[in-house]
């Protein structure tokens, strides 16, 4: 039955992915490649290139495509669903249960104390960000568009729907 | 209607604006939900994020998910999760398969290297927006003193930040409530404004 196999190769990448999308892209490429065969290193790493240059969740739009591919729209929707829903109805349960409890001062202090671990592990997405940025297109273009983006967010007020539309077009043609 | 309209909308332009896999789009939730809509507080969004972290699989549609759900039950769920990864996952099957090979992109690799950059100014907003809350709340002593080891634990001893979240989170739990917490409440009250 090919949906229950497509339905484990990406239940399992999702419910051993800590870390978000990115990090279960080697545990698909697990599924998908090594195990199953349905596609090689080669295709696998063509479709993740693609995937990567596109905006969206990454590990969503393999899940997708590498569904579709094997199993046509029902077979993505299978690998979507396997991908995104044991998570999703995980997180729903625990918060539930924590806002029945929110005005316990216990709940009000797991807010505060996890707040400057969500702090470094924003900051340290932002340096790899511009870590990664450094690496592709160099200091001075990186600089410029930081400065440039900064300022339209945070003293313009611009939402960032137009500053990623025009950096996509200065990208587009000048990078 | 206009609510599931709201939804989608909100999601749908996470889903094509965010360069850069999942957690490029978590400054963009946050500019929706927390700035746009006011679906939910600061507080809210920070504990999401933080269980969001502890948990495995996608953030992007953990976050959709559970956001699409508070607003407005199961049908919100369904919306947010589908308007953050449609559009995309349907442009990618369309372009793989009506080009045999992806090479030469150049423009397209040049359009994502220009939006990098502007994810992390972003994501630095936030994280400074996140830290100056913490301030706040706890005070900058013990917030910095906490900002330090969270990094060295993080960074050096490359511990798995889902364990530490889970740490704090079962300190908080068994740690004695003290009679009352003088002054910080009412800086929080105003917190969540």
């Amino acid at each position: 039955m090919i949906y229950w196999e497509i339905f484990l190769a990406f239940f399992i990448p999702g419910i051993l992915g800590y870390g978000g999308g990115p990090a279960s892209i080697p545990l698909v490429e697990n599924e998908v490649v090594s195990r199953y065969g349905w596609m090689d290193v080669q295709q696998f790493s063509e479709v993740l290139a693609l995937g990567n240059s596109l905006p969206g969740p990454i590990a969503t739009k393999m899940a997708g495509y590498i569904g579709y591919e094997v199993g046509g729209p029902l077979g993505a929707f299978v690998g979507v669903f396997a991908t995104v829903a044991p998570s999703l109805i995980l997180i729903i349960i625990l918060l539930s249960i924590l806002y029945k409890y929110k005005d316990s001062p216990k709940v009000k202090r797991m807010t505060l104390y996890v707040r400057p671990v969500i702090g470094i592990l924003l900051g340290g997405m932002a340096w790899r960000f511009f870590s990664e940025s450094y690496v592709n297109i160099g200091l001075l273009q990186t600089a410029l568009l930081s400065v440039i983006s900064y300022l339209l967010m945070e003293k313009f007020k611009l939402h960032p729907a137009f500053v990623i539309g025009g950096a996509l077009v200065y990208g587009g043609f000048l990078l | 209607m206009k609510l599931q309209w709201n939804i989608f909308v909100a999601f749908f332009r996470v889903g094509i604006l965010g360069y850069g896999g999942g957690p490029s789009s978590i400054p963009l939730v946050h500019k929706e939900v927390v700035d746009k809509y006011k679906w939910m507080s600061d507080e809210e969004f920070g504990d999401l994020l933080a269980l969001g972290n502890t948990l495995p699989g996608p953030i992007a549609t953990k976050l959709a998910g559970y956001i699409g759900y508070r607003v407005s039950g199961v049908l919100g769920t369904i919306n947010a999760v589908l308007a953050t990864i449609l559009p995309t996952i349907f442009f990618m099957i369309l372009l793989l398969s009506s080009l045999s090979s992806i090479k030469g992109y150049d423009w397209v690799q040049g359009m994502t290297a220009a939006v990098i950059p502007v994810v992390g100014v972003m994501l630095a907003v936030l994280t400074w927006q996140f830290i100056q809350k913490a301030g706040k709340g706890m005070g900058w002593v013990p917030t910095g003193a906490m900002l330090v080891v969270v990094f060295v634990l993080l960074e050096f001893f490359n511990i798995h930040p889902g364990i530490l979240i889970g740490v704090l989170l079962f300190l908080a739990i068994v740690k004695k409530d003290r009679k009352k917490k003088k002054k910080h409440l009412s800086e929080r009250e105003g917190d969540s404004s």
